[in-house]
């Protein structure tokens, strides 16, 4: 099993990129579990959400309290001491920022993998909400699912323009992280 | 057909798969998504069905009442204060024998006010004379709900659902919807022999004295009790159509011989099983999932509890100035039994704090030391209390 935190602020789309994820494990097969841990349910505010990707059954329904991987939509949430917690030993972090890979791994003193996921999506969606792009940077990198799946898990929530702009997005994203770089790690971090 | 769907969105499809004649609700969280989905089934002419928004829980319960009486499969769901609003209704819909099924996103109450998860408002109303099932995972709370429909018009008993709020009514996972055929096979549609029809003049609810009150109250007690086969018979006949059960009155699992078990409603008892499961053999418990709490199985408990020298009960509220609830009724109903095990009481997870996997070791361990009869809260922390209560 592999557990994910995702971590954002109200309104980018935390619970739904959560909820994606799960989907796209579910396209290929495997069991999933997606859930947020609301907070005060407002604009800009702090969530969490919580992915669980297994082959069998899911019965825990605890909070992730040790993930594999953190995706972080939003970089201004790493100054909260909270949000590296309980990253198990050579977990990835991902995070939405303008700054390199090395800027952010030299300021938080641990390894993290940058995306300008915002601007992308500006660019070719039209809004700056980078829930769909880290996603197809953290399939990519750590290869636990084809962005197939992820397509058709976005294809069950969204269609027309948004759909196809959101596709293309994906494509988009792969050129931008090294595909399979954290093959490793997700071996690492998965757990019983 | 299996697919991944959040938990309020599942149910929605499960109550609109019954053909509901009336849904009415308010919403409030955690159970606003279930309405709110419905709602749309209806806009989008998925369902026909009369959606009814009102201006408040109250109002919600009542019209539910009036088109059960009327004769038309009526649905409606609540959370905490909203359950509360309607306790008054409630006791009424249950008084009149009336078959409404009603989903309640389990959630705390307040003050101090919060909208996360425990089992304190259905508990609340656990003596409205509604039948309450208890929900473990969002499949059990899918295969529920349609039941519900089928128990409830057999019995002439409202039943509550009571699953999870943010647990399982905002927990996306995989789920098997049953499809249209299966729940017309089993769910046939809705007549009531009790209706209110100009053509038969009736009257339901009305005043009566103390030469009859104790009788309609004694009835429905018994209603309660004889619904206890219409349960088991009703997740059995499921299981024949969709094959797989939700638990009958209660399951017990874990090894044949432990002589140490663990007793647990809701959702936590997936958690606690997994846990379970982790644990080195020789250490393992039985896990008894009890669905159904009103009814009370107080037989089938008795059964379940044969042989073993220590039952913890883990619930998630409890009655302040005594202590467990479901505790306290669990000693009670092992109190006929030749050699009742020990009974540990124990409250987790109130008001949304996380139940994590390390809660059953810290449960066996706690009970070691617990004095008979005794309760407590196995998750409160000393340093957050004021000095005076530590």
């Amino acid at each position: 099993m592999i557990e994910i935190r995702i971590h954002g602020r109200g309104g980018q789309g935390n619970v739904v990129a959560a909820y994606v994820l799960a989907g796209a494990a579910f396209e290929e097969g495997k069991r999933c579990q997606a859930f947020p841990n609301f907070g005060a349910e407002r604009r800009g505010a702090p969530v969490v959400a919580f992915v669980r990707i297994a082959e069998k059954p899911i019965l825990r329904r605890c909070q992730v309290e040790a993930p594999g991987f953190l995706i972080i939509q939003d970089e201004s949430l790493l100054h909260i001491p909270s949000v590296l917690e309980g990253l198990k030993d050579k977990g990835g972090v991902l995070v939405n920022s303008l700054k390199s890979s090395e800027e952010l791994t030299k300021e938080y003193g641990r390894p993290m993998i940058a995306l300008a996921g915002s601007q992308m999506a500006q660019e070719i969606v039209g809004r700056p909400l980078a829930n769909v792009a880290l996603l197809s940077a953290f399939l990519t990198l750590s290869a636990i699912l084809p962005l197939e799946a992820l397509k058709k898990a976005l294809s069950k929530r969204f269609k027309g323009d948004v759909l196809e702009k959101n596709l293309k997005l994906i494509d988009e994203v792969g050129a931008h992280v090294t595909a399979g770089q954290w093959k490793k790690e997700a071996k690492h971090v998965a757990c019983a | 057909m299996l697919h991944a769907l959040e938990g309020s969105q599942a149910i929605a499809q499960a109550v609109a798969l019954c053909r509901p004649g009336v849904v009415a609700a308010y919403p409030i969280t955690p159970q606003t998504h279930i309405v709110e989905n419905i709602s749309k089934l209806v806009a989008d002419g998925k369902l026909k069905c009369e959606f009814v928004s009102v201006e408040s829980e109250f109002s919600a319960a009542s019209v539910v009442l009036g088109s059960s009486a009327a004769g038309s499969r009526s649905y409606t769901a609540s959370s905490s204060q909203g359950i509360l609003l309607m306790a008054e209704v409630l006791f009424d819909i249950a008084g009149m024998r009336l078959p409404v099924v009603m989903t309640c996103a389990n959630r705390a109450i307040s003050a101090p006010i919060n909208i996360w998860n425990d089992h304190q408002d259905s508990m609340t109303v656990r003596d409205s004379g509604w039948i309450q099932l208890h929900c473990a995972d969002n499949q059990e709370a899918i295969d529920t709900s349609i039941q519900a429909f089928r128990i409830a018009e057999r019995t002439e008993l409202p039943v509550m659902v009571c699953m999870d709020g943010f647990v399982l009514t905002h927990t996306l996972e995989v789920v098997d919807m049953p499809s249209a055929e299966q729940v017309d096979s089993y769910l046939p549609p809705f007549t009531f022999k009790n209706k209110l029809d100009p053509k038969h003049p009736l009257s339901l609810g009305t005043l009566v004295g103390p030469e009859y009150y104790t009788e309609a109250r004694y009835s429905l007690h018994r209603a309660l009790e004889k619904a206890l086969p219409e349960i088991e018979a009703a997740d059995a006949d499921w299981a024949k159509i969709c094959g797989r059960a939700s638990g009958g009155l209660l399951t017990v699992e874990g090894p044949e011989n432990a002589t140490t078990a663990v007793l647990a409603m809701g959702s936590v008892v997936s958690t606690l099983t997994e846990s379970n499961e982790m644990l080195p053999g020789n250490k393992r418990v039985k896990i008894i999932k009890l669905r159904s709490f009103r009814p009370f199985p107080i037989e089938a408990l008795q059964m379940a509890c044969a042989g073993l020298k220590e039952l913890i009960v883990l619930e998630r509220a409890f009655s302040p100035g005594l202590g467990g609830i479901l505790g306290t009724e669990v000693r009670a109903a092992l109190a006929g039994m030749q050699k009742p095990p020990q009974v540990r009481n124990f409250t987790v997870g109130l008001g949304g704090r996380d139940i994590p996997m390390s809660t059953l070791s810290k449960l066996i361990n706690a009970a070691k030391t617990q004095a008979p009869g005794g309760f407590a809260i196995l998750d409160v922390e000393p340093e957050r209390l004021p000095p005076e209560d530590r």
